[in-house]
């Protein structure tokens, strides 16, 4: 088997075996939460007889082993079961707000990630000089702004002074694509700007240190300029560390926007597990951890096989 | 004085003047009669609804575990939710009169055990079927049901016997209840088709308005009944929706966009910047929801009633009221009957803060001078932490080590309220004094969560409840609360009126105490001009 793909394999294999040690440990965490869901439902009108019943039917008296694997067996044909609150189907629930979910990380990416880089490269290219320090210095600021400041200076902003875009973010099936991307105008600026700086640091980061080596001198005393020298000999070898720590951002964009959702009223998944947590509705809860886990592992996976291939010794095996 | 005219005006327009008393106060402003007169025309003009259009409503209390089971309604947003799909045998008007539903006419026996509701023919479902007393008793039997998990069993618990003849049903209760019309118009009570036994959470009812889309947690939109009953008196837009938005600044600035037309619970504290907006109207009503601290009587030191009446008397309840509430409300007595309800007794004293009193009932109280814990929580009411402050503040002041901890929002109902014994907590209030005493104070109350047991106040409470004699009940009534504000363990500092905001455009508000948004109905009732 040629090396890169017996790694990827490898890679591929050990986030199956993650993933379900992760739906182990979400099984447990849920366990540990005090309280039970039918206590949560009948709240202060719960009597012993109405909490056996309801636990009954529930299935919530079967051993916790029986209820992970009878789970298990349900995630992997695709049934999720349904949400013990209103009784909606969940992977229907949580289908459509997943794709709200990835639109708004995929805009927020799109502008994001590209931005990063070049203002990372600006950066490195006149490192020490006032692009460096102005560039720093702006996402700095933005990084530093918690989310909901920033969403509501941008509110301000965006709809009160300048009213060009709306406060509330919802998006509906049947929207046209524009008035989609209308409407979610607002997250994503809050999330651009969370996000610029960390990503155009590492890169800026990455880069300086590559300049460093000798075949960097190499390549200046061959007389290229410096854009060059750094976007066709420095940047390649500064793949790895650049995809990673996109990757992660990309992550967060995609399971740790609860904060922007809830300013905005956008209908995606964050909000729809913090309601589900505060009434101990488990079965959406195990399906969205486990699904934000997913997530996780699969850029994670993505970043050491982009990382993998990046690299010139391993793409070239003797 | 053209502002003061307009207004002047409108208020003629719907009735709260008379044209007489309009041309007066006109003059009085220097008015010529013409000019008077056609700003008279052009208010009464705007007064007449117009149909059309999409009516939104965002809102604060809907959670995207939301059910359309009005068994199940719990928070804001699910009971708006009913009010616009769902129509009661009755509905509490704003006056507090009976506004009469599905039921055209309620009669009663001579002591209020058995009550007759005839039933008003052709009002039809939203899926064509005709209301029918069959399904009037269906509706109340499913919320006798346990497993129903209804919010409204406690009301439904005590009658006996439901009976269906052609358009009449007849109620037999154990004992006699002279409020029962009022306990029909409790929310959970939605009548549907069959009683909603086959799918509670269908949505089909009878009410102004159908579900289009309902997306919990997000919107509901609805689209207009065309066969609604009254339709004379509502259903004016084509369409109304209600967006959750639970952010108080999102709210806030979606109607200054003019994204939604109306709000609820807008922050006491942003009350007089909106008002510097010309295109927003602050709506507020007194209601009958208030703000409590309560302590469990049956658990040590609040086991002690000199030590209740010290911590009673520690309390600022003016300054409370400014300082959390901006002035948007009243101040309360320690019992949870204010002037909002019918037979309200207001010759009972005001409890004022006294801190010598109070210095005086702790140190008779014999508490050997260890930490009293007071438990709170940024969601237990608006403010909660703010007022928490403030107490500990009043009562250190007096001599008392009031102390306050601060417990996460998430499990504070089934942590903390009904389980710790000094917390902080709200209520809504209920239309009539017999509901609120009996849901909270009676010793067997389901949600008595002073634990507050006392026979004698049981005794007048049901007693009051079959007397038809109104000055007979008013003063059993004052009884009752004299009891509560001396023995209790409720300590009440204030009222909270329901405070919104809507956009100038909007027309047909009338405050409502029942509830928030004119109790459910705004999107009914409201068009916009």
């Amino acid at each position: 088997m040629h090396p890169i793909l017996k790694l990827v394999v490898q890679r591929v294999a050990l986030g199956l075996l993650l993933l379900l040690a992760v739906s182990a440990v979400i099984f447990l965490g849920v366990e540990a939460l005090p309280g039970d869901t039918a206590q949560a439902i009948l709240g202060q009108s719960a009597t012993p007889e109405a909490l056996a019943n309801l636990r009954e039917k529930m299935g919530l008296n079967e051993p916790p082993l029986t209820r992970y694997f009878n789970w298990l067996g349900g995630v992997l044909t695709g049934d999720l079961g349904t949400s013990l609150t209103n009784g909606a189907d969940i992977a229907q629930s949580i289908g459509q707000r997943l794709g709200n979910t990835l639109f708004l990380a995929g805009c927020a990416a799109v502008i994001s990630v590209p931005l990063a880089i070049i203002l990372g490269l600006i950066a490195a290219r006149y490192a020490g000089r006032w692009p460096d320090k102005l560039i720093s210095a702006v996402t700095l600021t933005t990084i530093s702004l918690p989310e909901f400041v920033a969403a509501y200076f941008v509110i301000y902003l965006l709809t009160q002074l300048f009213p060009i875009f709306q406060p509330v973010a919802m998006v509906f099936p049947g929207m046209s694509f524009w008035a989609k991307l209308n409407a979610v105008a607002l997250p994503v600026i809050v999330l651009v700007l969370v996000v610029l700086a960390h990503m155009m640091r590492m890169t800026r980061a990455a880069i300086l240190n590559v300049m460093q080596s000798a075949y960097i001198e190499t390549a200046e005393l061959k007389g290229l300029s410096p854009m060059t020298v750094i976007w066709r000999h420095a940047f390649p070898n500064a793949i790895a560390p650049v995809v990673s720590v996109v990757m992660l951002n990309l992550a967060y964009l995609v399971v740790g926007v609860v904060v922007v959702e809830v300013v905005f009223s956008y209908n995606a998944l964050g909000q729809y597990l913090v309601d589900h947590v505060t009434k101990r509705d488990l079965p959406v809860v195990q399906a969205v951890g486990l699904i934000f886990a997913a997530v996780y592992i699969v850029l994670n996976m993505l970043a050491d096989i982009i990382g993998i291939l990046a690299n010139p010794r391993l793409r070239h095996p003797k | 004085m053209n502002d003061q005219l307009k207004q002047l005006a409108s208020m003629t327009a719907k009735g709260l003047m008379s044209r007489r008393e309009f041309n007066t106060r006109a003059a009085a402003l220097g008015a010529g009669s013409v000019l008077s007169s056609s700003l008279l025309a052009t208010a009464v003009r705007a007064q007449e609804p117009k149909k059309g259009g999409v009516l939104r409503a965002g809102m604060q209390g809907g959670e995207s575990t939301n059910s359309l089971d009005p068994a199940l309604a719990a928070s804001e947003v699910p009971f708006a939710v009913s009010m616009t799909w769902g129509e009661m045998l009755v509905d509490v008007a704003p006056d507090n009169s009976i506004d009469y539903r599905i039921a055209e006419e309620i009669s009663s026996n001579a002591d209020a055990t058995e009550w007759k509701f005839k039933i008003r023919q052709g009002v039809e479902f939203h899926d064509g079927k005709t209301v029918t007393a069959e399904d009037v008793v269906a509706t109340l039997k499913r919320h006798t049901d346990e497993k129903s998990q209804s919010g409204a069993l406690g009301i439904v618990q005590g009658i006996s016997e439901m009976i269906a003849e052609g358009d009449m049903v007849t109620l037999k209760l154990a004992s006699g209840n002279a409020d029962l019309p009022y306990l029909m118009a409790d929310y959970h009570l939605v009548i549907q088709p069959g009683g909603g036994f086959e799918n509670p959470a269908a949505g089909i009812g009878a009410g102004a308005y159908k579900v289009a889309i309902n997306e919990p947690g997000v919107r509901h939109v609805f689209e207009r009944h065309p066969n609604y009953w009254d339709a004379a008196n509502g259903a004016h837009a084509d369409q109304v929706e209600i967006i959750v938005i639970n952010d108080n600044t999102a709210r806030t600035a979606a109607l200054q966009a003019g994204q939604i037309h109306m709000m609820n619970r807008v922050d006491p504290k942003i009350v007089e910047l909106l008002k510097s907006n010309s295109d927003i109207t602050i709506e507020h009503a007194p209601g009958r929801g208030h703000y409590v601290f309560i302590m469990h009587v049956d658990k040590p030191p609040f086991d002690n009633n000199d030590l209740r009446m010290a911590l009673k008397l520690a309390i600022n309840r003016q300054e409370m009221l400014d300082k959390v509430l901006g002035g948007l409300g009243s101040v309360g007595n320690d019992f949870p009957i204010n002037a909002a309800y019918p037979l309200f007794d207001a010759s009972i004293p005001q409890r004022e803060y006294d801190a010598a009193a109070a210095a005086e009932f702790y140190k008779k109280s014999g508490h050997d001078g260890s930490p009293i814990i007071l438990r709170t929580a940024a969601g237990a009411f608006p403010g909660a932490i703010d007022a928490a402050n403030l107490y500990a503040a009043s009562a250190n002041a007096a001599g008392i080590p009031l102390q306050i901890k601060l417990e996460p929002d998430d499990g504070y109902w089934s942590n903390v309220w009904n389980v710790e014994p000094f917390c902080a907590s709200y209520w809504g209030g209920r239309p009539v004094q017999d509901q609120m005493y009996s849901t909270a104070y009676l010793s067997t109350a389901d949600w008595n969560d002073t634990k507050f047991r006392n026979p004698h106040f049981d005794e007048v409470l049901i007693a009051a409840r079959g007397e038809l004699d109104e000055t007979k009940r008013k003063a059993m009534y004052s009884e009752l609360a004299n009891i509560l504000r001396d023995e209790g363990g409720l300590i009440l500092p204030m009222f909270n009126d329901w405070v919104e905001a809507r956009r100038v455009e909007v027309a047909g508000w009338t405050p409502d105490p029942n509830g928030e948004l004119m109790n459910g109905k705004a999107l009914i009732k409201c068009w916009i001009a």
